[in-house]
């Protein structure tokens, strides 16, 4: 038993009902007692869907366990059958009905139905959502297209130089983090890049759509956390290639068009200059020095995570504090990377393991899920979402790609705005004493956030927000050391952005030498020794 | 229309109304809610409980999208997710229980009262929450004492979640110290602003001192006996009104507060309980009720003769129902309710037009197929099918919202009109 107050995933089955939702003519039916019907309002609250997920649950209840269940769900098959005429069906259980064992496959089955039924087998006690995405959809495409397969064997044919290269994109679904937008995007890329889009899928395709997979040359995936294991097989299967890198950011998006411009068979001469994007020059522009080593905390999807990452190191000029990610089936490619930083990577689906990383990294910024946003808030640090699970915030109106070159001007207004600082915040700098802008203030564009410093530490603190950190549990070398009171009211002229760099600094200044106390001195003294 | 919406004098007590009406019995796919859910406010109400599932993911994954928004302050709720281990019997279940409460209760030493609440999961596989909960209780008393019930969706639909809850309260209620002297005791949760403003009323009446069940505080339990009067304030309370007939007390039956007619019937039930002159009750709620009824006038012009159709969520809907036919002149297409349960509901059922359409249980598909050919001005639905119908062009009202706004109460009464009238009214307003 895990004691968990938040989940950063769904079961397995809402990552099923997140692919037939994505698709059209697919029926789901879902052995499932009443209540587990909540999961329709994630599509119609949250993504603001118009339409009910296609999706029929059994809802049986106590009264039908001593009866026939069994029964309860081949009427429910049948009459979803004929009231939707699907092209082809999804049968499974919840985590309730899996402990019945009804076997929706067998009984599904015996029912003879004029579609293809896809029994989904999705173990509620030890998998997720994602996982339950994956495997959905490859059993799917697997169902439908396994007995088209080639032998083993047979190489594909090359493709004829008059016919322009075909791709995939394979991987986005319902209620995906900025999924619709993020196809857009890619599609545009890949047109301009003279390559076709033969199918996208889930995302709006049909079961039959699913048959004309083979048709293009390679697949891109575009969420390997859902993607991957499909496009495997189709590379096994099919000898159908398949892409590795995730276009999120402007050095990524630039080796995904080498990678598809090499899967396409295309003179990698001519792909140049396809458009570009602004964060190059944001990023160099005079206004962007301040990003220099913002201490970044990166929290997510392990596609995104790692992204977002890359970004706010390579691109941003951040400094990499904290990396991690809930999704365990990638746990591999996020240690990877966290190498790369030179931190230790968290694999976690427990938001207070999170919370606790969190503060012992002492961020600037955080880039994280809604509930990082919420830990962010509490420890007063600004924070920017980059990744399910997702929040009705999480569908703006505008489009808001990812991925791409438009995307990666998204993520530069995205993980600048939190921290959009101006001559005012250099005014409050300079002239800490104007009553208006006493020290305890926040900074302007942080509004009202405040972080509670405990009671005891406050005499210490100072009560700023930007260092991140909550005073109740302070990092180990703080509690040694006492601040003066001159010194702490020194500390507060210290602009706030760079105050608890400041802090830091001094503090491990005196913890090196052995001080007890620090006075003003030693914030010199600290300056010195680390200005470089 | 003011006419026949003002006119509930006694005498349309006489008709029976919907008494003996026919009820539209489904056994089909339900779209509700399970009694889980009832924890978003129960949590809130109750400051020193906690409520902790004993469930799967998909448990904890109901309770932060139900909730609408994703938890802020760290909520008294949680779950203690069942997994493979302790399925395959490689982990002892109740050993498990123990080390997940052990490490909850360290880290919340502000919990007094613990809740165990058993889920679909729990129930099929006869963990025995009831033994657990005497177990953890017996380490963990005085400072926590720990309680059971089941939330489950394979037997609880949710409002039952809040009666389940108060049920399991009823035998920790300590008996009443003077048995001569009657005692009045308003069960189930109201929001602390309506609760005390029907306090402050009762104590005009003489009515004093009143209890609240649920107490907002654990350590507040009211006394139970044979002098005590339960007038319920929500419909859905069967489990809880059993466990109080069980310990002697009596039932006031009742309308529910709901409008001014409403929450004038159901003070009046107190009042005549009690023997209080008619004159007096006059006196005490004259104020609040034309106050009351200047807030419903303004918004009767947006629903009246405007056709309702309610899909079954709450079980507030027969109440909600009579509050807008008979107050603000809506024409109820269909009424449907999870669970009728007719003992709790005849003074309610009396007051709705002759021929409205009752349903209990659901097959929504088929439901679905009645509203559309119906073409109702406004539908009363869950968050699963508000979207969906608004894009169809039909109006809809979320019936959550009935649940977690204070309605109830002569207050709150143009509140309640409102939340119906501003769908329509929005609808007008927009130009695009």
């Amino acid at each position: 038993m895990q004691l968990t107050l938040w989940t950063y995933e769904g079961p397995p089955h809402v990552g099923a009902m997140r692919i037939a939702t994505a698709m059209k003519g697919l029926h789901y039916v879902l052995h499932a007692p009443q209540g587990d019907t909540y999961a329709d309002l994630l599509f119609t609250m949250i993504e603001r869907r118009n339409h009910r997920p296609p999706v029929t649950y059994t809802t049986f209840q106590a009264r039908d366990l001593g009866s026939d269940t069994a029964e309860l769900f081949q009427n429910a098959v049948r009459d979803a059958c004929n009231r939707f005429q699907p092209e082809a069906m999804l049968v499974g259980a919840s985590c309730t009905a899996e402990l019945i064992q009804d076997d929706p496959g067998g009984l599904a089955r015996a029912l003879n139905l004029p579609v293809p039924v896809v029994p989904l087998e999705l173990p509620s006690y030890q998998k997720k959502e994602n996982w339950g995405a994956a495997e959905t959809l490859y059993q799917l495409v697997r169902t439908l297209l396994g007995p088209k397969a080639p032998a083993p064997g047979i190489a594909r044919s090359p493709r004829a130089v008059s016919r322009k290269p075909r791709c995939n994109l394979l991987g986005p679904t319902a209620l995906g983090f900025r999924h619709r937008d993020d196809v857009t995007e890619l599609t545009r890329l890949l047109t301009s890049l003279g390559i076709e889009i033969n199918l996208v899928a889930p995302l709006d395709a049909r079961p039959s759509d699913l048959l004309r997979i083979p048709d293009a040359d390679f697949n891109v995936v575009m969420y390997p956390e859902i993607a991957s294991p499909v496009a495997q097989w189709l590379k096994r299967t099919f000898a159908q290639p398949m892409s590795t890198i995730v276009p999120i950011g402007v050095n990524a998006t630039r080796e995904f068009i080498a990678e598809v411009a090499r899967l396409a068979g295309l003179d990698p001469a001519t792909v140049k200059s396809v458009g570009d994007s602004r964060l190059p020059w944001y990023s160099r522009s005079i206004d962007s020095t301040y990003l220099t080593g913002k201490r970044v905390f990166v929290f997510g999807d392990a596609t995104h995570a790692i992204a977002a990452a890359r970004v706010a190191e390579e691109e941003l000029g951040f400094k990499v504090v904290g990396l991690g990610t809930y999704s365990r089936e990638m746990a591999r490619d996020v240690r990877t990377a966290a190498q790369k930083y030179g931190v230790e990577p968290l694999i976690s689906d427990d938001y207070l393991e999170v919370e606790e990383r969190i503060v012992e990294a002492q961020p600037e910024i955080v880039l994280g899920t809604q509930m990082e946003r919420h830990i962010a808030k509490r420890l007063g640090i600004p924070c920017a979402v980059i990744s399910a699970p997702v929040h009705v915030q999480d569908f703006p109106a505008r489009y808001s790609p990812q991925m791409g070159f438009e995307g990666a001007n998204v993520l530069f207004d995205t993980f600048v705005h939190p921290l959009m600082m101006g001559l005012e915040e250099h005014l409050i700098g300079m002239f800490r004493e104007d009553f208006e802008f006493h020290g305890d203030a926040a900074p302007s564009h942080l509004g009202h956030m405040t972080a509670q410093p405990d009671a005891t530490a406050a005499q210490v603190s100072v009560a700023d927000r930007s260092e991140g950190v909550t005073h109740a549990s302070p990092p180990a070398v703080v509690s040694e050391i006492g601040w003066k009171p001159e010194a702490e009211a020194e500390l507060k002229k210290i602009p706030f952005f760079v105050r608890g760099k400041a802090r830091r600094n001094t503090e491990k200044f005196a913890c090196d030498r052995g001080l007890d106390v620090i006075t003003i001195e030693t914030i010199y003294d600290a300056k010195a020794h680390f200005g470089k | 229309m003011s006419a026949q919406t003002l006119s509930f004098a006694p005498d349309s007590q006489t008709t029976s109304g919907c008494l003996d009406a026919p009820v539209l019995r489904e056994r089909g796919q339900r779209e509700v809610f399970c009694g889980l859910t009832g924890i978003v406010w129960m949590h809130r109400k109750i400051q020193d409980a906690f409520f902790l599932i004993v469930g799967s993911r998909t448990c904890a994954h109901l309770m932060q999208s139900a909730a609408g928004v994703m938890i802020f302050a760290e909520p008294r709720f949680g779950t203690a997710i069942i997994d493979e281990r302790d399925l395959a019997g490689l982990a002892d279940a109740n050993a498990e229980l123990d080390r997940v409460v052990d490490r909850l209760l360290s880290r919340r030493p502000d919990i007094k009262l613990l809740f165990l609440v058993g889920s679909c999961p729990s129930e099929v596989i006869k963990l025995d929450l009831s033994r657990a909960a005497q177990r953890l209780s017996r380490q963990h008393m005085p400072a926590v004492r720990v309680l059971n019930y089941s939330g489950s969706g394979i037997e609880t639909t949710f409002t039952q979640g809040e009666d389940a809850c108060l049920a399991s309260l009823v035998p920790e209620l300590p008996p009443s110290t003077d048995p001569g002297v009657p005692q009045l005791l308003v069960v189930g949760a109201l929001s602390d602003v309506v609760e005390d403003q029907f306090k402050r009323l009762f104590d005009e009446l003489g009515l004093a001192p009143v209890a609240f069940l649920p107490p907002r505080k654990s350590s507040e339990l009211p006394s139970v006996g044979e002098s005590t009067r339960y007038l319920l304030a929500q419909p859905f309370l069967s489990d809880t009104g059993r466990a109080l007939d069980q310990r002697g007390a009596s039932h006031v039956p009742a309308a529910f507060p709901l409008g001014a007619e409403g929450t004038t019937l159901w003070l009046r039930a107190a009042a005549d309980t009690f023997g209080i002159s008619p004159a007096l009750f006059e006196k005490v709620i004259a104020a609040p009720r034309a106050r009351a009824e200047r807030a419903l006038e303004n918004h009767r012009g947006a629903l009246a003769g405007r056709r309702l159709f309610m899909f079954p969520d709450s079980q507030l809907e027969p109440p909600l129902a009579r509050f807008l036919s008979r107050e603000m002149g809506m024409s109820l297409i269909e009424v449907g309710t999870p669970y009728l349960n007719r003992q709790h509901l005849a003074e309610e059922l009396a007051l709705l037009p002759p021929g409205t359409r009752l349903s209990e249980g659901q097959d929504v598909d088929k439901q679905l197929d009645r509203c559309r050919a119906d073409k109702p001005d406004l539908v009363l639905c869950g968050l699963g099918l508000a979207n969906p119908l608004e894009a169809e062009g039909i109006a809809t009202k979320w019936s959550i919202e009935t649940v977690f706004t204070p309605i109830q109460g002569y207050e709150q009464a143009g509140d309640l009109a409102k939340i119906f009238a501003r769908p329509l009214r929005r609808r007008q307003l927009l130009e695009v």
